[in-house]
């Protein structure tokens, strides 16, 4: 996520930051790629699923913020809710 | 020289920082944790017993194995960084509370018999929550209240349950328990499980630990539910029903750190979900996941450590910790920053950081004995942590948008402090050899294989993208000022407005009732006076002298008839 370069005010110009995240996307790319041509041990049976641990961390840390992001509507009060 | 209980160093360290000032003082909390590291190390061997007795009971206060000195190691090594880190504080009482709280910890995790054990789960309590107190607000006074309440309960039903297991088992020796031994069993096993913070138990954590001084917290992390994760260890290893409150407590914390904005208060959700990890270890009970348990103790409270400490130099520097308030961060405090994100990755077990070399035992185990659905969870929660540990925290922090706050570096005490853990979390990572022959179980594991760490880094890697994709979709919840409901709810809100309202209820209905009553009274009077009864001279108001004087013949004329003619039958 970081790192601290040579300067401090490193990412107040866009193009490092979009650097840093087309790094990113190789990786993940490069991950998902290594996945299908290494071959990893099977506990499960669901883990033969190519790329079984890219989607289900994506999917799972979708699901998480959505969820999240509902139990706001329900549980989300104001700052100083205990002290009135 | 092996009869010295740790603990009494401690004690002595305590005792002296109210004596001193200044250097000489900083000397002795630096001091304290190594010498008493080194002896833990030199001095005492494994199979160690010192017993005492009082009262005829055979008390063992000094009981040495390869667990108890793996917390005995621990503990020292948080004591000294967390000494680093306060050495700038000058309130006296925080540095007594901070010793004592270390010993009593060391105290607790070599017990050898259920009432020493007793003594020292509430010193703890009793110690910590002045580092609470110590922050000196409103709030932090009402939160230590609270958090008091819920250790001394758990000090009390530890009691309880050891005197009852006393009763049924003739021993007070602090061994496996088990539940098996019925009630005393589960009395031990609730006052473990508040401070391990079992799901619904666990709102004095996240209400007290954000509450604490900026040091504080540090040490506070550190402690209790370490102590409580060894005593489960010892006393309840392998009770299924500690798989599935480990997997809840794993998965539920991740929602709300989600949603949170206070970011201690994230830390502290996320201790409660890194703990879960390490009480599912304990329940699975297979000594691959026993030694995963108390590994991944030893790495979170190193890196939980480190995540405390970096969030406490912001707050230290800003006076703010709310991440919307916060962003930008790195651009004032690019050191901190550094050694939050070393915190942030070993929390998130990427491979050669800590959380990987220890979590991985547990996530094994949980496959090798085949739980499936319980893996998935857990799998589930690893990506959590990623997400809102891992990412969050710093990114709100040192990222984000810039706040416009221009604040210092961290002080240098706060930095060598935050170096030292982060040191351990890439040391423990890279070299776990070391941490594995500590490891009370005998077990040949190794973390580092292809499928291992291909799998991990595939998880994390596409658990960020999932966060970078709902940032720019704009569908990442802001940081907002905000309080989310808990089960802390119960007892600030809904009892204290049930009785509020039911008192308000029993007044009113008093009121309207004593209204009835005397204006039928009234009303009856005034019809009785208006009749002719009321001429009558036994309707008028008696002296009481008369109605002695008629209550008295009463009496008479009963004596009368008891006597003479026996009892009324």
């Amino acid at each position: 996520m970081s790192d601290e370069k040579e300067k401090i005010h490193i990412f107040d110009r866009q193009e490092n930051v979009d650097r840093l995240l087309k790094g990113f996307y190789a990786i993940c790319i490069l991950l998902v790629v290594l996945d299908l041509v290494l071959h990893r041990h099977i506990g499960f049976a669901w883990e033969k699923l190519p790329a079984f641990y890219a989607v289900y961390g994506f999917v799972a840390c979708v699901l998480l913020v959505v969820i999240a992001k509902k139990m706001r509507n329900v549980l989300m009060r104001g700052e100083d809710y205990y002290d009135e | 020289m092996s009869e010295l209980p740790p603990f009494l160093l401690f004690f002595a360290a305590a005792l002296l920082a109210a004596f001193t000032r200044g250097l000489p003082r900083q000397l002795i909390l630096l001091a304290t944790p190594v010498v008493t590291g080194l002896y833990l190390w030199q001095g005492i061997n494994p199979g160690t017993d010192v017993a005492y007795s009082v009262m005829g009971y055979e008390l063992s206060i000094l009981r040495a194995d390869k667990l108890s000195l793996l917390f005995g190691y621990l503990f020292c090594i948080a004591s000294f960084f967390g000494a680093i880190y306060a050495l700038h504080v000058e309130d006296t009482k925080q540095h007594i509370a901070g010793m004592t709280y270390a010993g009593s910890a060391l105290g607790a995790v070599f017990s050898g018999d259920l009432i020493t054990l007793f003594i020292f789960w509430e010193l703890l309590a009793i110690s910590s929550v002045f580092l609470i107190w110590a922050r000196g607000t409103e709030r932090a006074l009402k939160a230590g209240m609270r958090y008091l309440v819920y250790q001394v309960l758990s000090g009390v039903l530890l009691l309880a349950g050891a005197l009852v297991y006393y009763h049924q088992t003739g021993t007070l020796e602090f061994n496996h328990i088990g539940l098996d031994v019925g009630v005393a069993g589960w009395l031990i096993f609730i006052a473990f499980g508040i401070k391990c913070a079992f799901p619904f138990l666990h709102t004095w954590l996240t209400d007290g630990y954000p509450e604490a001084t900026v040091t504080g917290t540090v040490f506070l992390s550190a402690f209790t539910t370490k102590v409580a994760v060894y005593s489960l260890a010892r006393g309840f290893a392998g009770e299924e029903i500690l798989v599935y409150i480990g997997v809840t407590m794993a998965c539920f914390p991740i929602f709300y750190a989600v949603i949170e904005n206070d970011l201690r208060r994230v830390l502290a959700y996320s201790l409660i979900n890194q703990v879960g990890f390490m009480v599912t270890g304990i329940g699975i009970g297979t000594a691959l996941a026993l030694n995963g348990a108390v590994a991944h103790a030893f790495s979170d409270v190193i890196f939980k450590g480190l995540l405390f400490m970096s969030m406490g130099a912001v707050l230290y520097r800003v006076g703010n910790i709310n991440g919307s308030d916060l962003g930008g961060l790195y651009k004032s405090m690019p050191k901190t920053t550094a050694l939050c994100v070393i915190g942030a990755l070993s929390i998130s077990a990427f491979p050669l950081f800590s959380g990987f070399v220890s979590k991985s035992m547990v996530m094994t185990a949980l496959m090798q004995e085949n739980h499936g659905y319980f893996w998935l969870l857990m799998l589930f929660a690893s990506a959590g942590v990623f997400h809102h540990a891992g990412i969050k925290i710093p990114y709100f922090a040192f990222f984000h948008h810039d706040s416009g706050i221009r604040t210092q570096e961290a002080p240098t005490n706060m930095l060598v402090a935050m170096s030292v853990a982060a040191f351990l979390c890439l040391f423990i990572g890279m070299q776990p050899q070391y941490l594995y022959a500590l490891l009370p179980w005998e077990v040949d594991y190794w973390p580092y294989d292809l499928t291992h760490v291909l799998a991990q880094t595939q998880l994390l890697f596409f658990s960020a993208l999932a966060f970078v994709w709902l940032n720019k979709q704009g569908l990442y919840p802001p940081e907002l000022h905000s309080v989310n409901l808990d089960a802390e709810w119960f007892y600030r809100r809904l009892i204290p407005a049930g009785t509020h309202r039911t008192v308000n209820f029993l007044q009113r209905a008093k009121a309207s009732m004593v209204t009835t009553v005397t204006n039928q009274i009234q009303g009856m009077q005034e019809q009785f006076g208006k009749s002719p009864l009321a001429k009558y001279h036994l309707s008028e108001s008696w002296p009481t002298g008369s109605m002695v004087f008629w209550i008295s013949i009463i009496l008479a004329f009963l004596l009368l008839d008891i006597f003479s003619l026996g009892p009324l039958a």
